[in-house]
């Protein structure tokens, strides 16, 4: 069997090859390769500090925020690697979108939180932005819920409908890839359960990786898992295949709770 | 045990008595200005001191039209100039320069001018515009003004900044939003009401400042709208009027001192209600 899942006829929308990544003089990637499949859920589980967010964070380049953090490597993205030093950043966020551990609606109304972002790459008439608008909401399960506020503050509604605005937020741009760092770590379980929901259905129209602490939820929403462990890709694989039989004992440990 | 416990209630409400007397001190001190200064202050403004300018010395009535005109003039026009500066040079501080080099001198010199006496800067801008235009001028004032509420704001704005949480930072950039419109559309509008509150400070500050002005809009006894000439002002007409033997100069005076504290204290509740709904939503 070949190492990569493009190898295997499953087309693949990030490539990551040899990564390298440091926090200062700090490595905290060592020589991540593996393949994101297209509209698939790829989650990432492992221990604290072991580098899965550390790798979200390198597909859209949000370490290029901070000075002394750098990745070494390649991250093919539609036929380019994005960690080429003319990428244009802004263009890729716009493709790669993310969502965050704390809901973060921005200090403006539901509305505008979705249409701010549509109007930095899209000049649409107020009828299609209209549309837009509604669409994403439908989209992260939330227009039922919001569309008799729309012109309220983001931050009035609650923490789950807050992370499901950012989920609309993000989908609205039309992204290729949908990167969700921790999404329901904050949120109590029936919003949780909402958003593993949306999960699922939103991969049908968008590649998603999602970083996880929650084993259970990782099992339930993806189709592939990745257990990483002190910077390094312990494991890769179907999800079914890594929790029933990994093939390393590290990973069974870590998934069977007798360490992490 | 009990008597322990005894001795913690008793430093206990002796703590609250004292802190108590403290606060009654403060509150004395500002009712008893305040009281004065309405009591003398208030009788004082009457229709003519609203509408005609200040009186020749020994004539009889008069009042602060030209004062009350030149010190809006001053303040507004400082108020308009300063506030762009020093928002953006906050941003800058904040969202662009953070470690650099321009940034740690431009915080340094800052703090400096936050704590420079006014009557320095008022030299200054004498030394330097006064005596080069060889005349007092409103225009003078307002820069020397200028001088006091800039840093005011820019420090409030870029504190106010280091608030925001860079989570929000990130979820804006992370929508491939170039770095100006995530510091003005969401990090600024983030922390709206602090900022907003920071120039309502500063205008206070300024609108009682009478040491910069004292050598650059000097004062004019006459109504004028035009900036470039000597501009009569409330501080500088107050001290000139406080000590002067006329009864009709004193009441005046006594007028234009409550009408400032007035101004104030009205900014500082606005700004107050500005920052509340802020924190609030």
């Amino acid at each position: 069997m070949s190492e990569f899942l493009s190898d295997q006829g499953v087309s693949a929308a990030l490539k990551v090859r040899n990564l390298d990544f440091y926090y200062g003089n700090f490595k905290g990637l060592k020589s991540v390769s593996m393949d994101i499949a297209e509209k698939k859920v790829t989650a990432f589980i492992g221990p604290s500090g072991c580098g899965k967010s550390t790798l979200l964070r390198t597909f859209n380049r949000m370490y290029d925020l901070y000075p002394g953090q750098r990745a070494e490597g390649e991250i093919i993205f539609h036929g380019s690697n994005t960690l080429d030093k003319g990428y244009d950043l802004n263009l890729l966020r716009a493709r790669v979108g993310m969502v965050f551990q704390k809901p973060t609606p921005f200090p403006m109304s539901i509305y505008e939180n979705i249409a701010f972002g549509v109007r930095l790459y899209e000049n649409l008439s107020r009828a299609d932005m209209d549309n837009r608008v509604q669409w994403a909401l439908e989209q992260a399960a939330l227009w039922t819920e919001a569309k008799d506020k729309l012109h309220q503050s983001g931050l009035s509604l609650s923490g789950g409908q807050q992370q499901r605005l950012c989920i609309a937020r993000g989908v609205a741009v039309k992204p290729d890839v949908l990167l969700l760092d921790e999404p329901t770590s904050a949120l109590d379980p029936i919003s949780t359960a909402k958003i593993e929901e949306l999960v699922f259905e939103l991969k049908s129209s968008y590649t998603i990786a999602i970083v996880t602490h929650n084993m259970q939820q990782a099992a339930r929403v993806s189709d592939y898992t990745a257990y990483m462990y002190l910077g390094e890709l312990m494991e890769f694989g179907v999800t079914d295949e890594l929790f029933m039989k990994p093939k390393r004992k590290e990973t069974e440990d870590y998934i069977t709770g007798r360490f992490g | 045990m009990d008597r322990r416990y005894q001795k913690r209630k008793l430093v206990n409400s002796l703590s609250t008595l004292l802190s108590g007397l403290a606060v009654c001190i403060g509150l004395l001190g500002l009712i008893w200005i305040l009281a004065t200064l309405f009591i003398k202050g208030i009788p004082a403004m009457n229709w003519a001191f609203f509408t005609e300018s200040t009186p020749a010395p020994g004539s009889e009535g008069g009042g602060m039209a030209n004062a009350i005109v030149g010190s809006l003039l001053i303040v507004g026009l400082t108020t308009i100039v300063s506030t762009p500066i020093g928002i953006l040079a906050g941003i800058y501080l904040a969202e662009f320069g953070d470690r650099s080099k321009v940034a740690s001198v431009t915080r340094f010199v800052t703090d400096i001018m936050l704590s420079a006496p006014s009557i320095v800067i008022g030299l200054f801008v004498y030394a330097l515009f006064v005596a080069t235009t060889k005349h007092f001028s409103g225009w003078s004032g307002s820069l020397a003004l200028a001088l006091i509420a800039v840093p005011v704001v820019v420090r409030t704005t870029e504190n106010m900044l280091k608030l925001v949480p860079g989570s929000l930072r990130e979820a804006a950039f992370a929508l491939g939003m170039p770095r100006w419109r995530v510091s003005l559309d969401v990090c600024l509008r983030a922390v709206k009401g602090g900022v907003i509150t920071g120039v309502l400070l500063a205008i206070a500050r300024i609108t009682g400042e009478t040491a910069p002005l004292l050598f650059t809009a000097l004062n004019n006894q006459f109504f004028t709208w035009n900036m470039n000439q000597p501009m009569a002002n409330l501080p500088v007409t107050i001290f000139n009027f406080a000590m002067s033997p006329y009864e009709n100069w004193q009441e005046l005076a006594w007028g234009a001192s409550a009408l400032i504290a007035i101004l104030v204290l009205m900014l500082n509740i606005v700004a107050r209600i500005a920052f509340r709904e802020k924190t609030q939503s």
